[in-house]
């Protein structure tokens, strides 16, 4: 395990190249601002945070956040920008922190995202706005680019810490009535800005809290529940209704929503769904989950706490996660936090293939988690009582690329080997949530399950919408809440012409 | 939207087996046979448990739900009394029976299943079906919703292992003669533990009988997000609360659903006997409380 600088350490470096900066008085040119080292991100260490929950990255001090928006070269291109999935103006932001002004960098954010605390913390930067970076692409390293995640977060937090929130003004009421089903990012986004024109609207969740994948899915070291909670309670403060536990499609069908109970208009934004799994010998056994199940007991109904959860999670002292995404890493650092002794992360491809976050990766392995490139289970072993005991791998090497371009993993011949493991965790993505689908007949959705729909967010029944991953598949926060907007904008349209 | 899910009514119907009423208006309006609710007692904390809706009155706006006291969940859901409320209620969840009427159906219940089973039987007789019910227990104190049953049966089966009421047999035995008749059934539905389907299954493959059976699984959501109800059925991998929770007995692989319940019997017996202590002390200062002020 690295070493590395605390966070005091990290501001006072930042503090006295700041100082350094500024005495010259002048703007600094662009030799100056390629000189600045990128602002190494400040986190608990490793040996200390896998023993508990609390956030593992501790966000950038004003010095860090300052000096890393000054090594922007304000690019009149803004290439980052083409990165963002949302079009945030971050030319314009990092210019505000540069100066000192984190309320007019806020606003400028916000222009554009509804969620920058969130997104700050989990957006897979690296390959949206900061792979285009220019400052990147001139040292030759995307990693080097700006780290605009990093200062987002910082500005969101400033906001938050400083009790600066609020909820955005709600035009007068018009009368007309909306339902948003399930909230997630796509949702939320999708509520507040069809609540800002005056329409009532209504979020009916199948859970009996509200923030999606972000809540249950996403780990609390790597998003803080709070912050999903103070997102929600905006959209309380703005007007918007919250109904949990209403599954639509079950506790009420979409058809009788829209013809019955008064709504002018929906938004499906229900998420990925069932879980997928290996279809291998061995995987109903005892010990055997998926990462939904892992993750929903020991997020939603806090596993780790466990004096107090219900939820029972099996005590396993050596835990083998399958697949190399985000799910993986969270369940592969949440299982160290839940007392594992051992985790290892066996994945078909190479660390370079994997669509995890690099930061995640990082942090996973500095946490001790053991990888395990080009191998994949092939059946999974049990004891007589049905419990997990090891797992049957066999290699792989890369041969040409398939459709994705990433390379075809191929079988290596009589490769078999044994792995001991007492949990198995299962994370190699989702299919859709068959609810809505299941009771809603003419709702067009491809082969998947995921809906289909325009440009404009619309699905084939008329003045219902949908957004986020029960449409794209199991994609990312900063898409969902994308296509939330994007919904939003066009159910604005619907109603204003109505 | 959100009313309170108030107890309306209690009853107990032996030492172990709770009949309750819950206000649940908009579950209640939606549900149909077959089709469960998921509870829990604690937001923060609390496990989510599946229970069936046994019945419902929609313009009254309450569902009823029968258990029987196993673990922690259901024991505190036993302590509960009329007029407080249950704090997550979630559901009309599952499919519905398909109800039709295809001649004559038997229906078998093995212990806490007949609470599931009732509705179903009702909804197969109110489409014009001749319904056969045979209904078991271990012993004479677990047979439940005998009169019920013997409203919507043409014919009432009653039998327990004890031989302590009804008659002495395992409910095997009377589906075996049921389906020995000419013409045979056209149809069994089984509900109880699953050891009791896979051998209702058993009796009545060899007779060539269809056989609905209901799951129950370790369930988390109940709403198709966490995999944990999954079960094989005719060699796929099927989600109990969205496929089903009905399947075809014959193709259900009942050995590896029943390795799959006994998942987290440490953890539950742990849980429950901390719930049992923690309990009893309370009981404790309570009486101790009440003796000081009394
Ligand atoms: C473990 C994990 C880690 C991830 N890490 C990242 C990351 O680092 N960065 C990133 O950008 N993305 C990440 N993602 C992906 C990201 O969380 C999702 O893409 C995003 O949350 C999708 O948002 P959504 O609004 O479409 O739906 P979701 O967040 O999935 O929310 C859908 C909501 O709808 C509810 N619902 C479903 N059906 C119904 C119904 N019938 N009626 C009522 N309510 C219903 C659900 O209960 C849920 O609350 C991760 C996902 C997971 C699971
Ligand atoms: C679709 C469905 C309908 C059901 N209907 C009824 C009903 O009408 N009446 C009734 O008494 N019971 C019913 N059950 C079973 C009931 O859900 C369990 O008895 C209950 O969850 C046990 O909880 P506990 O905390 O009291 O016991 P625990 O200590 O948690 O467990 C005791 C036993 O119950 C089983 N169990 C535990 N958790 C679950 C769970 N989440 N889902 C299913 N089984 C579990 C375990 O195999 C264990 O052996 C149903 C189950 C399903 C899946
Ligand atoms: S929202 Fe995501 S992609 Fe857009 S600027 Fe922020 S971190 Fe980059
Ligand atoms: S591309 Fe990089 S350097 Fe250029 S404006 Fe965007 S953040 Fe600044
Ligand atoms: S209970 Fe979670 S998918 Fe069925």
């Amino acid at each position: 395990m690295s070493q590395h600088p605390t966070a005091q350490d990290l501001d006072a470096a930042a503090v006295a190249r700041l100082n350094d900066l500024n005495a010259a008085g002048k703007p600094l040119t662009a030799k100056t601002r390629l000189a600045i080292p990128a602002q190494e991100m400040p986190a608990q260490p490793p040996a200390e945070r896998i023993h508990n929950v609390r956030e593992v990255t501790l966000g950038y001090s004003a010095a860090q956040a300052k000096l890393e928006a000054q090594r922007c070269l304000q690019c009149p291109t803004q290439p980052c920008v083409k990165g963002c999935p949302v079009q945030i103006n971050i030319r314009g932001f990092l210019q505000a922190v540069a100066a000192g002004d984190e309320a007019a960098a806020i606003a400028v954010i916000k222009h554009n995202s509804l969620l920058p605390a969130v997104c700050g913390r989990v957006c897979p930067q690296e390959t949206q706005c900061q792979a285009e970076c220019t400052l990147g692409k001139a040292l030759k390293d995307p990693e080097k680019s700006v780290c605009i995640g990093r200062v987002e977060r910082y500005v969101a937090d400033w906001e938050r810490e400083n009790g600066r929130i609020q909820a955005p003004s709600v035009k007068p009421a018009t009368g007309k009535n909306v339902a948003v089903i399930g909230s997630g990012p796509a949702s939320l986004v999708c509520a507040a800005d069809v609540r800002r024109e005056g329409h009532a609207v209504t979020v009916f969740e199948a859970f009996h809290k509200f923030g999606g994948v972000m809540l249950y899915g996403i780990p609390e070291f790597r998003l803080p529940k709070k912050i999903v909670e103070i997102e929600v309670d905006t959209l309380k403060a703005m007007g918007v209704t919250l109904v949990p536990n209403f599954v639509v499609g079950r506790t009420r069908k979409l058809k009788d929503l829209l013809e019955q109970d008064g709504f002018d208009a929906i938004f499906i934004g229900t998420g990925a769904g069932l879980p997928k799994f290996m279809n291998i010998e061995g995987e109903n056994l005892v010990g055997v989950s998926s990462a939904n199940e892992y993750l929903t007991r020991a997020n939603l109904m806090r596993a780790y706490d466990r004096g107090k959860a219900a939820t029972p999670i099996a005590a396993a002292k050596k835990v083998v996660v399958l697949g190399g995404g985000n799910v993986a890493m969270d369940s592969a650092r949440t299982a160290l936090r839940l007392g594992a002794a051992e985790v290892h992360i066996v994945y078909r491809r190479t660390e370079k293939e994997m669509p995890a976050r690099t930061e995640e990766v990082a942090h996973a392995k500095e946490e001790g988690v053991v990888f395990h490139f080009l191998a994949n289970a092939k059946r999974i072993l049990g004891d007589a009582q049905g419990r997990v005991t090891s797992l049957e791998c066999v290699r792989y090497e890369l041969g040409a690329p398939d459709k994705s371009g990433r390379p075809r993993p191929v079988l290596v011949p009589d490769s078999e080997y044994l792995m001991d493991a007492d949990a198995v965790i299962v994370a190699i993505g989702n299919e859709s949530n068959p609810l809505i689908k299941q009771t809603t007949p003419d709702l067009q959705t491809d082969d998947w399950g995921h809906i289909v729909i325009k440009e404009d967010g619309s699905t084939s029944v008329p003045r219902v919408y949908a957004g986020g991953d029960i449409v794209l598949g199991s994609a990312t926060v900063i898409l969902a809440m994308g296509q939330g907007r994007c919904a939003a904008a066009s159910i604005n349209r619907l109603l204003a012409g109505a | 939207m959100t009313a309170p899910h108030l107890i309306l009514a209690k009853q107990q119907l032996s030492t172990d087996v709770f009949l309750i009423r819950v206000q649940a208006p908009h579950i209640a309006r939606e549900r149909r046979p077959g089709q469960f609710i998921m509870l829990s007692l604690d937001a923060e904390f609390g496990e989510r448990l599946p229970l069936t809706i046994t019945d419902a009155d929609p313009a009254a706006g309450w569902i009823a739900l029968l258990f029987q006291r196993v673990g922690q969940g259901t024991n505190m859901l036993a302590e509960l009394r009329v007029g407080d409320a249950i704090p997550v209620l979630v559901g009309p969840l599952g499919q519905p029976t398909h109800l039709e009427k295809v001649g004559t159906v038997v229906c078998v219940g093995g212990g806490i299943g007949i609470a599931p089973l009732f509705p179903i039987a009702q909804g197969l007789k109110k489409v014009g079906n001749h319904v056969i019910s045979i209904i078991g227990a271990r012993t004479k104190e677990l047979v439940i919703l005998e009169d019920r049953m013997r409203e919507v049966s043409d014919e009432l089966f009653v039998c327990t292992d004890d031989g302590s009421y009804g008659t002495k047999s395992l409910v095997t035995a009377p589906l075996k003669a049921v389906c020995e008749r000419q013409p045979k059934p056209e149809l069994a539905v089984a509900i109880g533990p699953a050891i009791m389907m896979k051998f209702c299954a058993e009796t009545t493959r060899p007779f060539g009988v269809r056989t609905l059976v209901s799951l129950n699984t370790i369930m988390v959501d109940g709403t198709g997000m966490c995999g944990g109800c999954r079960v094989t059925v005719g060699g796929k991998t099927k989600f109990v609360c969205v496929d089903g929770p009905e399947f075809d007995g014959h193709q259900v692989d009942f050995d590896g659903m029943m390795k799959r319940q006994l998942a987290f019997r440490s953890q539950e017996q742990e849980a429950l006997a901390q719930w049992r202590q923690t309990h009893a002390c309370k009981l404790a200062a309570a009486a101790d409380a009440a003796r000081a002020t009394g």
